[in-house]
């Protein structure tokens, strides 16, 4: 058989051993070009940050871990007000999150939406309270995004009356007041300008569902995203709760980064303005 | 009549797979309390929970730290499909198994394994997939195939509404019908994989009855996983190889009455059932 056709023996042959190691070669590899992709996917997928999430929700960090994509918040929510992401929307699928200027949450004081959670992404007790010694549910204390207001488009600020967003706050004069302002421009009378407090506001989004212009003009964002931080160095002096912030920082983090100087106070002031004197 | 009995098995099937379907989406559009949630999770008659035991460990995967009922609810359906059902979640359940059903029967009708230029995937890739999947998971600190399983994504389609579902779906379809015969269901699907693996000794299994067999081969023509018939004509025992979907369309196509439902056996299983 062999002698008839020669050119099959001076095909290179490989053993079973190195068969398999091929093949594991070829599959591992395989699997890390696909875990490189689906990893790349899964981060991008994941960084989408203007989302509202339904009250009582952990850090989108591990809101996003602990959600298991079962429905069963959006289910339970009564002005069918919770979405959950689907393939198009653009964010994380199959996760739960609200438009208020669709239909904002609605506040209601048994909150349907958190103890159905299976997993705890909703967490029930940052959004109870105790009441004689008992934990109740409590909506006000639910953190779900903050209201910013733009100026430049809200009427209010252009001397018009309206409070629409004051009025239909839940939380009204507490979340969101009314300052009471000169209008320079006429002379003889006030501007009514509505003005956000983050201690109280839920981020129900009520207000951006009321406004009146066409884009709304007051609007909620998640807290990350619509709120700075002064950090450990800038103090309210005036203000015992601030204090308080200040002393649970770690101090096994704060480090100096900048070398104190050597050189008296004094010296500091008067050196190098030898120049400055005639003699 | 004897044509319907012909196809008794895959109409019971459609019922529990769009039964199912319905249940759910009764429960979020008029607030039915019989099954609420979705494929992942849900919640039965209000009391018991019930969750995908794959998505669960891929969550654990990721780091989070879980509440109980979900513990509770994915130990329901690993002793549910450990020790009865098998692998019958993917073809009893999983609404995909509609999609590539349907991508199969046209292949078939259309002679398409006759004319098409192959494309060869390993039917191991799904545990490969498996792996990568918690892998993935680890790395990221987020359910990686939950993030695109067609699976859910078509479960909550149908529930809260269906988007670009759609795209989804239409690839999957494409791809089972032109790519490769049960691409999706037999060689990628990491959670067909979880089932194979939790349905391994499962005790409902297709039973042959050899002497009956005239090996006209109808069953591993139609069998998603024809693999596991590897005994037909050979010897009577019970399908006990995991990937078996316990589907039944080997049952319904055979003239011959070679092929029925059984309790596993155990002796063969031992002595030949597990090769590959």
């Amino acid at each position: 058989m062999n002698t008839q056709n020669p050119k099959k023996d001076t095909k290179p042959k490989i053993s079973e051993r190195r068969r398999f190691l091929t093949i594991m070669a070829q599959s591992v590899g395989l699997s890390a070009l696909g875990g490189l992709i689906w990893t790349g996917y899964v981060e991008e997928a994941k960084a989408s940050p203007l989302l509202l999430r339904p009250p009582g929700a952990l850090p989108e960090k591990d809101f996003l871990r602990m959600c298991i994509k079962c429905g069963q918040c959006a289910e339970a929510c009564p002005y069918d007000t919770l979405l959950m992401a689907k393939p198009g929307d653009g964010l994380p699928m199959g996760t739960p999150y609200f438009i208020p200027r669709d239909i904002p949450c609605y506040m209601c004081t048994d909150i349907p939406c958190v103890p159905p959670c299976p997993t705890g992404a909703l967490d029930q007790k940052s959004v109870s309270s105790v009441v004689d010694g008992k934990e109740e549910l409590d909506i006000n204390k639910a953190k779900m995004g903050l209201a910013i207001v733009d100026h430049e488009s809200c009427i209010a600020y252009w001397g018009i009356q309206c409070d629409a967003c004051h009025r239909a706050c839940p939380l009204l004069d507490e979340a969101i007041t009314l300052e009471y302002v000169r209008n320079e421009r006429t002379g003889k009378h006030a501007k009514l300008i509505p003005v956000v407090h983050a201690d109280y506001c839920t981020g129900c989004g009520l207000c951006e569902h009321a406004c009146v212009t066409e884009k709304a003009a007051i609007f909620v964002l998640p807290r990350d995203v619509a709120m700075g931080k002064p950090g450990d160095y800038y103090v309210k002096g005036w203000s015992k709760k601030d204090q308080e912030r200040i002393k649970q920082r770690d101090l096994s983090k704060l480090e100096t980064k900048t070398k104190v100087s050597e050189r008296s106070a004094v010296d500091a002031l008067n050196a190098g303005d030898e120049e400055l004197f005639d003699e | 009549m004897s044509s319907l009995f012909k196809i008794r098995y895959l109409l019971l099937r459609r019922f529990t797979q769009i039964g199912l379907l319905f249940l759910y989406f009764g429960a979020n559009a008029y607030g039915w309390k019989v099954l609420t949630g979705t494929l992942s999770s849900s919640t039965l008659f209000q009391t018991i929970p019930l969750a995908d035991p794959f998505a669960v460990l891929q969550m654990l995967s990721a780091g989070a730290l879980l509440g109980i009922d979900v513990f509770i609810g994915a130990a329901i359906i690993v002793l549910f499909y450990g020790i009865v059902g098998g692998r019958a979640f993917c073809s009893w359940v999983c609404p995909v198994n509609m999609v590539t059903d349907l991508a199969n029967w046209l292949r078939r009708k259309l002679l398409l394994d006759k004319a098409e230029r192959k494309v060869w995937v390993s039917r191991n890739a799904r545990y490969w997939v498996l792996v990568l999947s918690l892998v993935v998971s680890a790395v990221t600190g987020l359910a990686a195939f939950e993030l695109v399983s067609p699976i859910t994504i078509f479960n909550r389609g149908v529930i809260f509404g269906m988007g670009m579902t759609g795209g989804v779906l239409a690839a999957i379809f494409l791809f089972d019908l032109f790519g490769i015969k049960n691409g999706w269901c037999g060689h990628i699907c990491p959670l067909g994989g979880a089932y194979s693996l939790i349905g391994r000794l499962s005790l409902i299994r297709v039973r042959h009855n050899q002497p009956n067999c005239t090996l006209c081969m109808k069953c591993k023509e139609v069998c998603p996983e024809s693999q596991v018939l590897f005994m037909i004509g050979k010897e009577s025992t019970t399908v006990n190889m995991g990937e078996c979907v316990n589907c039944a369309r080997c049952i319904e196509v055979c003239d011959d009455d070679a092929l029925g439902f059984g309790i596993r056996d155990f002796a063969t299983s031992k002595a030949k059932g597990e090769k590959r």
